[in-house]
């Protein structure tokens, strides 16, 4: 049956040709497509900069370059890899693509909207490359004041308004997310039908439309603060420096979740197709979503137990922070639940989803470390705290994107990549980043603050692994490039279900039609039934 | 939008589509859903972007509360109830306009629509008077902001911080506890605040100025009937969103203990 394949003859890839048909598109997944160039261009700029940092701390003394040239590295590494790659990366890429044809719609709710929010990140990405490249910035990602609006001589204005011009593009995809989810669902396609992917994108949409206004009026605010000369956030004129962090954090929190929660989306719909098993406990899965996105509102200030605020404040937010690890941890105990006595099978996007799973447990309980209070004096502002977030965000959400892209790949080019080549990466992006970053744990814990170019002698052996094991992962990450690329032209055509997965997005051609479904589908069963989906390939067959 | 003819029915229908009809959505009613639930995720995005500002001013007004107060009275209270009411009419203009649109009254609706925005710039050219006030007496935050009752008192910034303290101990609201060069510092935070947000919402107007400009001329150029208006319903609703915002604001910092 598998050499009988062929390309769709009609399909959103040759339904116009040249760059004004992809320029001026309104097709949700040509713009999918444009983002998943674009970001991934911001994903290997970010990378550079982390080689930066890496070769930096490769040797004890700061020798590679500058203390002020260190700053700017890992400032412009977090600055790219949290607003320009992590929040776009899932919703703009697989959830732009893939949302319309999982619920049975033609295109997002506002097709025009979901173009300009590409053309708003365009904007954005170029301006604040712009600014990086003609002088950088020094305050790091989170650019607390006073020192960034008094004391700093980088272009932090330029780069906050990039980021402020990002930021709506973000808004607008998460609006058109919630408005589809809410009005354009196939008959039949019940709130209770919906694929876990889908919850988990309602859920994010609403922090990014909640959140997102706020770190924007944030930097409205450090903009007047820096550029006219107020003084709301400036000490020395009355103003309050930790009122920028409680707004700071107040997005930035969220944000978090905002590039974790779509990757759960993802995992859930991978465990459960390549376990062949309906996922254990749907609904509290899908609610699970939705309670991280409300608790994710509610923790800020767990950043600033050492900022100087109130011991009660403190215990509260460490409260509330804990509470966090309730719905994350059920997610993970239900895709264990889901993987058991299931028929599962070891194809590269599910290798991604057991590195997953196991990453992010990990980086979840160092999560708890740090919101314990005491535990946070001595661990604030340590390798503790960066390599605890990077299980999360590159652990998690990275792997996530990345077996999300391999899993929907061949829907969204038609072809197969290389089996060989793409378990090999998926290894080593597994091998690499716990070699990069599991050190830094211990590094954090035995005492070495982040930001600093140069550290203690005795710190070296950590280090060295650190910046080995990054090399490691950077060609983990390079050989997708290579090999999806690759796959375009010489890849085996897929056929429109490859993975045999119940979804609808697979019941159309790969890659689909524009209006992506012939005509419009009527669901009228359960999500993630691979009983009917078995029955249906024998019956193929 | 007009662009999107009334294509072969694929499915059936006896009717004809709407003109503004946009392929992917089955039918009229289903669009008209979509853009009010769109657009009341973006008023709600609104609130939040408004809210951050609201919180510094909640925490600066219980800090310093005394200069709030003290600041506040120089506002006038002529130009910002005029303003008040200036808006609250462009509501009730803005609100009609849309009625006339549902109803297909064409001429009524473009009419209302100038009105509202002749309002709105009424509302604009109040405030240019007001800030150009501010400019004379230099109640600009920034380098050249300077307190009248602080005159005399040299720069003196290690003190502000501790003014909260005192600020709260004041009982009778004529004796103030602040030292003129603390009512320097705290009073230049009002100002701040009162630009920003004044100049957030001036910026509001301003851009619903501009969508109205469009909306006037697709309704002048007979786009809407009672099926399809839905963008002069969005107008509305933000329009509306711009003048609530101003009614918190007017009493937040122009009314701040200002009894008689």
């Amino acid at each position: 049956m598998l050499d009988q394949l062929k390309m769709p003859a009609r399909n959103y890839l040759n339904n116009g040709h040249g760059l004004a048909s992809w320029l001026l598109t309104k097709d949700h997944k040509r713009i999918a497509i444009m983002y998943l160039i674009s970001i991934s261009v911001m994903f290997f700029l970010g990378g550079l900069f982390a080689v930066g940092i890496r070769l930096e701390l490769a040797t004890p003394a700061g020798d590679f370059v500058q203390a002020g040239t260190y700053n700017k590295f890992f400032t412009a590494h977090g600055v790219i890899m949290v607003f320009f790659f992590l929040i776009p990366s899932i919703p703009a890429v697989l959830g732009n693509f893939l949302i319309p044809p999982m619920i049975g719609a033609k295109d997002l709710a506002f097709p025009r909207i979901n173009l300009i929010s590409l053309y708003i990140y365009w904007i954005g990405g170029v301006f604040t490359l712009y600014a990086m490249l003609s002088g950088g910035v020094d305050t790091g990602w989170t650019f607390y004041t006073p020192y960034s609006a008094t004391g700093s001589n980088s272009n932090v204005v330029p780069v906050a308004l990039g980021i402020f011009i990002a930021g709506f593009s973000s808004i607008l995809t998460g609006l058109n997310f919630i408005v589809t989810i809410h009005r354009m669902r196939a008959p039949g396609m019940t709130w209770f039908r919906l694929p876990l992917f889908v919850w988990a994108h309602y859920a994010t949409s609403l922090v990014q439309v909640l959140g997102t206004p706020v770190i924007a009026i944030t930097i409205v605010m450090l903009a007047v603060e820096r550029g006219l000369g107020f003084g709301i956030f400036d000490p020395s004129r009355g103003g309050d420096p930790v009122l920028f962090q409680h707004l700071f954090w107040f997005y930035s929190h969220p944000a978090v979740y905002i590039m974790i929660l779509p990757a759960l989306g993802v995992q859930s719909e991978l465990i459960s197709t390549f376990s062949r098993k309906t996922i254990f406990g749907y609904s509290f899965v899908a609610f699970s979503s939705v309670a991280i996105a409300v608790f994710g509102f509610i923790v800020w200030a767990h950043h600033m137990f050492v900022s100087g605020i109130s011991t009660y404040a403190a215990m509260v937010f460490s409260f509330l922070s804990f509470s966090v690890a309730i719905p994350s941890a059920l997610k993970v105990f239900n895709w264990a639940a889901t993987l058991y006595k299931g028929a599962i099978s070891f194809e590269t996007p599910m290798l991604y989803a057991y590195g997953f799973m196991g990453l992010f447990t990990i980086g979840g309980l160092t999560g708890l470390f740090l919101a314990t209070l005491g535990m946070d004096i001595h661990l604030h502002d340590t390798y503790f705290v960066v390599a605890h977030f990077h299980y999360i965000m590159v652990g998690g959400a990275i792997m996530g994107y990345l077996g999300g892209l391999h899993f929907w790949w061949p829907k969204i080019t038609g072809r197969m990549y290389s089996e060989f080549f793409s378990r090999i990466a998926a290894i080593l992006v597994f091998v690499g980043f716990n070699l990069t970053f599991f050190p830094q744990f211990v590094v954090g814990y035995l005492g070495m603050p982040r930001r600093y170019h140069s550290y203690p002698d005795e710190m070296q052996v950590l280090n060295v692994l650190s910046s080995a094991g990054a090399s490691v992962l950077g060609l983990g990450y390079l050989l997708p490039a290579i090999y999806l690329v690759w796959s375009l032209k010489k890849g085996e055509v897929a056929g429109p279900n490859p993975w045999g997965a119940s979804g609808l997005e697979w019941q159309t051609q790969s890659p689909p039609l524009t209006e992506n479904f012939v005509e419009v589908p009527i669901v009228d069963r359960e999500p993630y039934e691979y009983e009917h989906v078995a029955a249906k390939e024998k019956h193929l067959v | 939008m007009s662009n999107v003819a009334a294509h072969a029915d694929d499915r059936g229908h006896a009717h004809a589509h709407h003109p503004a009809l946009q392929h992917h959505f089955d039918t009229m009613a289903q669009q008209k859903e979509a853009a009010v639930v769109g657009m009341w995720v973006f008023l709600l995005t609104e609130i939040l972007f408004f809210g951050g500002l609201f919180a510094a001013y909640m925490v600066y007004r219980i800090w310093y509360f005394d200069a709030f107060a003290e600041a506040s009275r120089s506002l006038s209270l002529f130009w910002g109830g005029l303003n008040t009411a200036v808006l609250i009419g462009s509501s009730l203009t803005m609100a009609m306009a849309v009625r006339c649109a549902q109803t297909n009254k064409r001429t009524a609706t473009v009419n209302w629509l100038i009105l509202t925005m002749i309002l709105g710039a009424v509302f604009l050219g109040v405030k240019v008077i007001e800030y150009a006030d501010k400019f004379e007496h230099h109640h600009v935050p920034g380098y050249n902001f300077q307190w009248a009752a602080a005159h005399e008192a040299p720069a003196a910034g290690e003190h502000a911080v501790a003014a909260s303290e005192g600020a709260a101990a004041a009982e009778g609201h004529r004796e103030l506890s602040l030292t003129p060069a603390q009512l320097q510092l705290t009073t230049q935070i009002y100002f701040s605040l009162y630009f920003t947000m004044t100049g957030l919402h001036a910026l509001h107007m301003i851009i619903g100025i501009g969508i109205m400009l469009v909306i006037t001329r697709m309704a002048y150029q007979g786009k809407f009937d009672q099926e399809y208006y839905t963008p002069v319903e969005m107008a509305g609703l933000y329009w509306h969103f711009v003048d609530i915002v101003w009614i918190f604001l007017f009493p937040l910092l122009y009314l701040v203990e200002r009894h008689v």
